[in-house]
C-alpha cells in the first residue's frame, strides 16, 4: 500500500466527513427535541419544559458550532482533493449542495442566532419560530446530503456530454434515486434515536444520583418513548435500504453478509474473520439460509456472492462486514432498552428501577457508534467507485502532491482532536450537572431542628 | 440564457455577489477577532464576543455559498483553482474551525481553557484574514494549468506580493472589525473603537496604495487594462477607471472624519463602501476571467440545465434569505450593554 495522494485524501475524506456527521447526527434529533420541548412549554406552562429547553439549548450550541466548523471543511475539500471528480459530476451533483446550502444552511445559521441570543428579547412565540426552522433547517440539509449521497450510491437521470463530463437529464431523477428514500428515513430515525440515547442516558445518570426531579423523569420518558417507537421502526427502515441496497449493489450486500460465493440458501452470519486473499471466512458461526429469506424473502433465492464480481470490483471486505455487524448490534441494544423501558413504565416503575439507569448510562454514545459504522458500511461498501459503476474513486482524485495532504490530514487529526476533546469535555460537563429544577431539594426535614444550618436555609 | 443574459454570467456575478457579502460580514467578525489582543480586560473582550455572536454563523455561511456555489455554478474553475490553492485553504479551514468554536468554548471554558481559547479565537481571526489575502492572490496571479488542471508548485501562492495583500487584508478586516465595534459598543470601548478605526484607515490606505502599484508590476494584461505601467500613463485608457482609486480616497477621508462622529453606523457602512471600491477594482483588473488569464465563466461553468435549476431556487430564495437576514441583523441592533453576559 503506497501512502500517495489517493489514499491519503480517502483517509482525510474518511477522517474529516467521520468526525463531522458525528454532530449533525446529534443536532438534527436534538433541535426536533427542544422544538417539542418549547412547544410543550408554550402550552402546557409547566416549567421543567422550560428547564429542559435551556439546559439542552446550550449542548445544543456546543455541538452545532463543532457541525458548522468541520462542515465548512468539507465543502472545500470536493475542490482541493477530489477535483476530477468535481468537474466530472459537478453539473449533476452540485445543484443538489448549492440547495442544501441555500434551503438549509441559511436558515439554521440564521435563527440559531434568535434561538440562543434571543431568549430575553422576542416573544416566546417567535422564539419557538426560530427553534422550529433551526429544527426544519436540520431536516432539509440531511434531505439534500443524503439526495446527493445517494445519487452517488444509485446514480440515474444523466448522461455522458460531449466534454465527457456527465449531465443530468431528468432533475427528478437525479434527486430522488431508488436508494434515496429508505436512506433518508433511515439517517432520520438514526439521527433521533442518537439524540435518545444520549438524553436517556443523562436522565439516568441524573437520576441514579438521586436527583429524582420532574426534569430528569421527563426527558427519561421522552427519550424512552422515542426508542419504544423509533427502534423497531428503524430496523424496518434499515432493512429496506439493506432490499434496495441488494437489488442496485449486490457486491455492498455481498461484503455486508459475508458471502463469497452465488448460491442459493445465503445464511446469516453472525461471526466470522473475512479472509480476503483465500476468499473465505475463518472462524464462521452463522444461521444456514435465512440470510436468503432476509434478503430476498425466499430461502431458496440465489443471491450474488463476491464470486460474482472480479476481484478488482469488490469493495474491501472485512471493514464493511464488521462495520455493519457494529451498527447492527447497536441498533438491537436500541430496541432492546426501548422496549424494556416501555414495559417499565406500563408498570409504573420506570422511575424507580435503578438497574435500568445503569443499563441507560453506558450506551449513551451507542447511536454515535451506529451512525459511524452505518456511513462506513455504506462508504466503503460502494468501493472500488465513487460514483457506482460510473466513476472509479482512483480516477477522482486531484493532482496534488502527496506531501501536501500527508500534511493536511496531521494538521486536521491535531486539531479535531483538540476540538473534540474540549467539546466533548463541556459537554459532559453540562451534563453531569443536569438541568436546573424550580423544585425545592429535599434538606430541610433532614436536619434536626436547632441545627444553625437548618435555620439559614429558610432565610 | 434567461432574460437575453448567458446564465454563466448570472451566476459568476451572484458568487461574486456572495463573496463580497461574506467579506463585508464575516470581515467584521474575523476583525474584532484580530483586535481581540488590543481589548483593556476580559470584560471587554466579552462585549466585543457580545457584539458579533448572534450574527457571525449566518455571515460564514456566505463562505459556504461561495464555495460552494463555486462547486456548483463552476466546476471546472473550482477543480481548477481549488488544488492549487490547496494549502491556503487548508490554513484557512483550519483557522475558520479555532474561531468558530471559541465562541462556545470561551464561555464554558474554566481559567485554563478560557485563556486557551481567546488566544485560539484571536489567532484563528488573524490567520483566516491571512489566509484569506493569500488564497485572493493565489486566485488573481494566475497558475500554471494544462486542459484545466494545476500543474503548478504547492508553494506559488507564496510571494512577497500575497504577503502584503495578505496583511492588507487583514487590516481592512480589522477596520470592518473597528467600525462594527463603534456600531455596537458604548463607553470605554466605543472610545477605544473610534481610535482603532482612524488609525486602522491611514494603515489601509498604505496597504491599498502598496498593493495598487504592486499589482500594476504583476501581469501585462492588467497593466494594459488599467493604462498605467511603472514607465508611462495611458491617460485615456486610466481615466476611465481612475474614479475607483478617485472614491476610494474620498471615502477613506469620510471614514477618518466619521469614526469619532455622533453617527454610529456611518463608518461602518463607509468602511463596506472602501471595500466595494477595492473589489470592483480587482473585477475590472480580472475581468472577464472567472481563472484569471485561464476560463472565462462560460468555459468554466456547469450544464446549462443545471445553472437553470440552481437559478430557480436562487431567485425566490436568495430575497427570502436576505429578508430573514436583515431580521436578525435588526433584531440585534441595540448597542451591547458593558456588562453584557452570554447568552
Amino acid at each position: 500500500m503506497e501512502f500517495d495522494a489517493l489514499l491519503l485524501s480517502r483517509l482525510q475524506f474518511a477522517f474529516t466527513v467521520g468526525f463531522h456527521i458525528i454532530f449533525p447526527a446529534f443536532t438534527i434529533g436534538l433541535a426536533s427535541f427542544l422544538a417539542v420541548l418549547e412547544g410543550l412549554w408554550l402550552y402546557t406552562k409547566k416549567p421543567h419544559f422550560k428547564n429542559l429547553y435551556l439546559f439542552w439549548v446550550k449542548i445544543f450550541a456546543l455541538s452545532f458550532g463543532m457541525g458548522v466548523v468541520s462542515g465548512v471543511v468539507m465543502s472545500y475539500q470536493f475542490g482541493t482533493n477530489w477535483s476530477v471528480f468535481s468537474a466530472h459530476a459537478g453539473s449533476v451533483i452540485g445543484p443538489l449542495l448549492a440547495f442544501e446550502v441555500l434551503t438549509a444552511f441559511f436558515l439554521e445559521a440564521s435563527f440559531l442566532g434568535v434561538m440562543l441570543f434571543g431568549w430575553k428579547r422576542v416573544g416566546p412565540k417567535l422564539h419557538f419560530f426560530a427553534t422550529c426552522m433551526v429544527a426544519i433547517g436540520t431536516l432539509m440539509s440531511a434531505f439534500w446530503i443524503l439526495a446527493a449521497n445517494s445519487w452517488m450510491q444509485t446514480p440515474q437521470g444523466f448522461t455522458t456530454a460531449a466534454d465527457g463530463t456527465l449531465v443530468a437529464t431528468r432533475w427528478l431523477d437525479v434527486i430522488f434515486t431508488p436508494s434515496f428514500p429508505s436512506r433518508f428515513v433511515h439517517m432520520t430515525f438514526a439521527a433521533y434515536l442518537t439524540t435518545a440515547m444520549v438524553v436517556a442516558a443523562t436522565a439516568a445518570f441524573a437520576l441514579l444520583r438521586g436527583k429524582s426531579n420532574a426534569e430528569n423523569k421527563t426527558s427519561l420518558r421522552m427519550a424512552v418513548l422515542m426508542m419504544a417507537i423509533v427502534a423497531p421502526l428503524q430496523v424496518v427502515a434499515g432493512h429496506e435500504s439493506g432490499v434496495v441496497a441488494h437489488e442496485y449493489q449486490p457486491a455492498k450486500v455481498a461484503a455486508m453478509e459475508g458471502w463469497w460465493e452465488t448460491r442459493a440458501q445465503q445464511p446469516t452470519i453472525l461471526f466470522a474473520l473475512p479472509d480476503e486473499e483465500n476468499e473465505r471466512n475463518i472462524a464462521e458461526i452463522g444461521v444456514p439460509a435465512i440470510g436468503s429469506w432476509v434478503v430476498a424473502g425466499d430461502v431458496n433465492a440465489e443471491l450474488e456472492g463476491l464470486d460474482a464480481f472480479a476481484p478488482e470490483d469488490r469493495p474491501p471486505v472485512a471493514i464493511v462486514f464488521w462495520a455493519f455487524r457494529v451498527m447492527v448490534a447497536m441498533g438491537l441494544a436500541m430496541v432492546g432498552l426501548g422496549l424494556l423501558g416501555a414495559l417499565l413504565w406500563a408498570l409504573k416503575r420506570l422511575d424507580t428501577t435503578k438497574i435500568y439507569h445503569r443499563l441507560l448510562v453506558l450506551p449513551g454514545p451507542s447511536g454515535f457508534i451506529a451512525v459511524l459504522t452505518g456511513w462506513i458500511a455504506a462508504e466503503v461498501g460502494r468501493q472500488p467507485y465513487v460514483i457506482y459503476n460510473v466513476m472509479r474513486t482512483e480516477n477522482a482524485v486531484s493532482p496534488v502532491a502527496g506531501e501536501q495532504v500527508a500534511l493536511s490530514l496531521l494538521v486536521f487529526m491535531v486539531v479535531y482532536a483538540i476540538v473534540f476533546s474540549a467539546g466533548a469535555l463541556y459537554i459532559l460537563r453540562l451534563m453531569a450537572k443536569g438541568p436546573d429544577t424550580d423544585e425545592a431539594p429535599p434538606t430541610a426535614t433532614d436536619r434536626p431542628p436547632g441545627d444553625a444550618l437548618a435555620a439559614t436555609e429558610g432565610a | 440564457m434567461f432574460l437575453g443574459v448567458e446564465l454563466s454570467l448570472i451566476w459568476a456575478v451572484l458568487i461574486a455577489v456572495a463573496v463580497f457579502l461574506y467579506v463585508a460580514l464575516d470581515g467584521f467578525d474575523l476583525g474584532v477577532g484580530i483586535l481581540f489582543p488590543f481589548a483593556k480586560s476580559p470584560k471587554e473582550r466579552d462585549q466585543m464576543v457580545a457584539a458579533i455572536a448572534p450574527v457571525w454563523d449566518g455571515n460564514e455561511t456566505w463562505l459556504v455559498l461561495g464555495g460552494g456555489g463555486l462547486f456548483a455554478a463552476f466546476p471546472h474553475a473550482y477543480a481548477a483553482l481549488m488544488p492549487a490553492l490547496y494549502l491556503p485553504i487548508g490554513i484557512m479551514l483550519t483557522a475558520l474551525i479555532f474561531r468558530g468554536v471559541a465562541f462556545e468554548f470561551r464561555h464554558h471554558g474554566r481559567e485554563r481553557g478560557r485563556k486557551f481559547w481567546t488566544i485560539a479565537f484571536a489567532g484563528g481571526s488573524l490567520v483566516a484574514a491571512l489566509a484569506q489575502g493569500f488564497v485572493l492572490v493565489g486566485f488573481i496571479q494566475g497558475n500554471d494549468f494544462i486542459d484545466g488542471q494545476f500543474v503548478g508548485m504547492p508553494l506559488d501562492w507564496l510571494t512577497p506580493f500575497s504577503c502584503l495583500v495578505a496583511g492588507g487584508l487583514a487590516l481592512g478586516y480589522a477596520l470592518l472589525g473597528a467600525t462594527w465595534l463603534i456600531f455596537k459598543a458604548e463607553g470605554d470601548l466605543l472610545k477605544r473603537a473610534q481610535i482603532w478605526a482612524r488609525r486602522l484607515i491611514i494603515a489601509v490606505m498604505l496597504a491599498m496604495a502598496g498593493v495598487s502599484i504592486a499589482t500594476l508590476a504583476l501581469d501585462p494584461l492588467v497593466t494594459e487594462r488599467w493604462g498605467v505601467s511603472m514607465m508611462h500613463i495611458e491617460w485615456p485608457v486610466f481615466l476611465k477607471l481612475a474614479p475607483l482609486p478617485l472614491i476610494a480616497g474620498v471615502l477613506a477621508l469620510l471614514i477618518w472624519r466619521d469614526a469619532p462622529g455622533p453617527r454610529h453606523l456611518r463608518p461602518y457602512l463607509l468602511s463596506v463602501a472602501l471595500f466595494a471600491v477595492a473589489y470592483a477594482g480587482l473585477g475590472a483588473s480580472l475581468w472577464p476571467y472567472i481563472v484569471p488569464f485561464e476560463m472565462t465563466p462560460a468555459e468554466a461553468a456547469a450544464a446549462d440545465n443545471a445553472l437553470g435549476l440552481m437559478l430557480a431556487g436562487a431567485a425566490p430564495m436568495l430575497p427570502i434569505i436576505l429578508g430573514y437576514t436583515a431580521y436578525v441583523y435588526w433584531l440585534f441592533r441595540a448597542k451591547v450593554p458593558a456588562d453584557e453576559a452570554y447568552h
